[in-house]
């Protein structure tokens, strides 16, 4: 299913700059795998050594947090909108 | 005096009379049947600590001070720095040198000489915090890193206080109202902050000066929010500011039952921050133990003549500001591409602007099997202070 990835700015230059990047999948996990194939940089930024969100990164599918509902399992359908939030601190 | 629902902390304190001079003062206010005569009592009696006087804390006291709240609180225990005019506006160039708090304290009581204002010259930590936020009705969070930001959370949590939170990178901003009696905690949000050195500081990443300006604002609007008890205060929900393309969201934060703070409440006391912020594996552990070479030392060694290959791993646009010379640049993120173009028979010493990237990178180099590799300890801030003025500060 063709979705779109919304980045943070901290994260975007990972991607070439690209705030919203199109990626493919049936699940949360299969598009973010998809995302981080095309910028391997971002791997390290989005999920830890097993492939699991890290618990500092907020991934948003369509507004509700997938960690309440799926998590990385959860199903995606064409034309979803999945918005990751990364912990910053600046104050 | 809070009264909102969704607090926990309602003040028995009676409302304060206003002033002849408040009335005119407030006049705007009092013209809102949401404020009146009773709001603006209420916000007299409030008592709002901020911590942090910087970005956040700046737009944020100012608005509060002149809206009338009675007492703000201000825990900063810094000096101020010319850099941090570009966007903290309770300080001027004037203040370089002084404490943040006697700026602070001059410039709001100018605004609002009717506010009182207490002010709290030490480093927030888990000895003081309960002490010093058990004082107020409520905490807006404008610190500057995670640790702070978990204490503070726990702390609110533990109290039962509103925490008003905001923070900012770069371009993009959060805000959020956590522990009340109903909603989230911050570590609903993030159940455990990043490892050092994985998200940059504004320090070494850079910041909108206005976006402080627009997040601070917001935090405010919901301080007043919930002292008043009017609207809908953003309670589990987490507001997202993208300054570059001009985007507003509000994205759902769920109470997780798990939460070891406002969940399960297994968390009874606060607990070693520095130390639950230096953990965690990723993609900075062990930048701690990553050789370093001391900037003098690197500058005696290259002017001895031995050969020593320096790279500097920030960005191009860092790059134009201000260098060393014969230096080779190669950012961070293009740093695993560029390694067959590295000698690996000649030691590599690396720099980036403050040491965290440069520790990355010489983590990775090591991984790759570089032998002889050092970072270059406090970067081109250090090299600048230490070795070469020519080289600019930034």
């Amino acid at each position: 299913m063709p979705v779109t990835i919304a980045l943070p700015s901290v994260l975007s230059r990972l991607a070439d700059g690209n705030r919203a990047v199109p990626a493919t999948g049936e699940t949360v996990g299969e598009a973010v795998a998809d995302l981080t194939r095309r910028f391997p940089s971002l791997s390290t930024r989005l999920v830890d050594d097993a492939g699991e969100p890290y618990p500092f990164v907020t991934y948003y599918l369509n507004d509700e947090d997938i960690r309440f509902a799926g998590g990385f399992g959860a199903r995606v359908r064409d034309g979803d909108e999945l918005t990751i939030v990364s912990a910053v601190a600046g104050g | 005096m809070i009264d909102a629902p969704t607090t926990s902390a309602p003040s028995v304190r009676p409302p304060p009379t206003l002033e002849r001079e408040e009335l005119l003062r407030y006049g705007r206010h009092l013209l809102l049947p949401e404020v009146g005569i009773n709001g603006q009592r209420k916000l007299k009696a409030a008592r709002v600590l901020i911590v942090g006087a910087g970005g956040l804390g700046s737009p944020a006291a100012l608005y509060l001070a002149a809206a009338g709240v009675g007492t703000i609180g201000l825990v900063d225990f810094d000096v101020v720095e010319v850099t941090n005019l570009q966007r903290q506006l309770l300080h001027g160039t004037r203040d370089i040198g002084r404490p943040k708090l006697d700026s602070a304290r001059d410039r709001l009581s100018d605004t609002n000489p009717n506010v009182r204002l207490e002010l709290h010259p030490v480093r927030l930590t888990a000895a003081n915090a309960l002490t010093i936020i058990g004082q107020y009705d409520l905490v807006l969070d404008g610190t500057d890193n995670f640790v702070t930001r978990y204490l503070v959370n726990d702390a609110c949590v533990l109290l039962g206080k509103p925490n008003v939170y905001g923070s900012i990178f770069r371009f993009d901003g959060q805000a959020s109202v956590f522990a009340t009696t109903d909603g989230p905690c911050y570590r609903c949000l993030y159940p455990e902050p990043p490892p050092p050195g994985l998200v940059p500081s504004c320090a070494e990443g850079g910041v909108l000066g206005v976006l402080p300006g627009l997040v601070g604002t917001i935090q405010a609007t919901e301080a007043v929010k919930l002292i008043l008890g009017i609207g809908k205060p953003l309670v589990g929900r987490l507001l997202l500011v993208d300054a570059l393309d001009t985007q507003f969201r509000a994205v759902t934060v769920h109470r997780d039952p798990a939460c070891p703070a406002c969940g399960t409440r297994e968390l009874q006391g606060l607990v070693d921050y520095e130390q639950f912020c230096a953990t965690g594996g990723g993609a900075s552990a062990g930048l701690d133990a990553v050789p370093q070479i001391e900037p003098r030392d690197l500058a005696i060694r290259r002017a001895s003549g031995e050969s020593i290959q320096l790279i500097d791993v920030r960005e191009p646009h860092e790059w134009e500001i201000t260098r060393i010379e014969g230096a080779r640049l190669i950012p961070l993120h293009r740093l695993e591409t560029a390694l067959p173009t590295i000698d690996r028979t000649t030691p590599v010493a690396v720099y980036c602007k403050a040491g965290t990237r440069s520790a990355l990178a010489v983590r990775d180099l090591l991984d790759a099997g570089f032998r002889q590799v050092w970072s270059v300890t406090g970067g081109i801030v250090r090299w600048s202070r230490e070795v070469d003025a020519a080289v600019a500060e930034y």
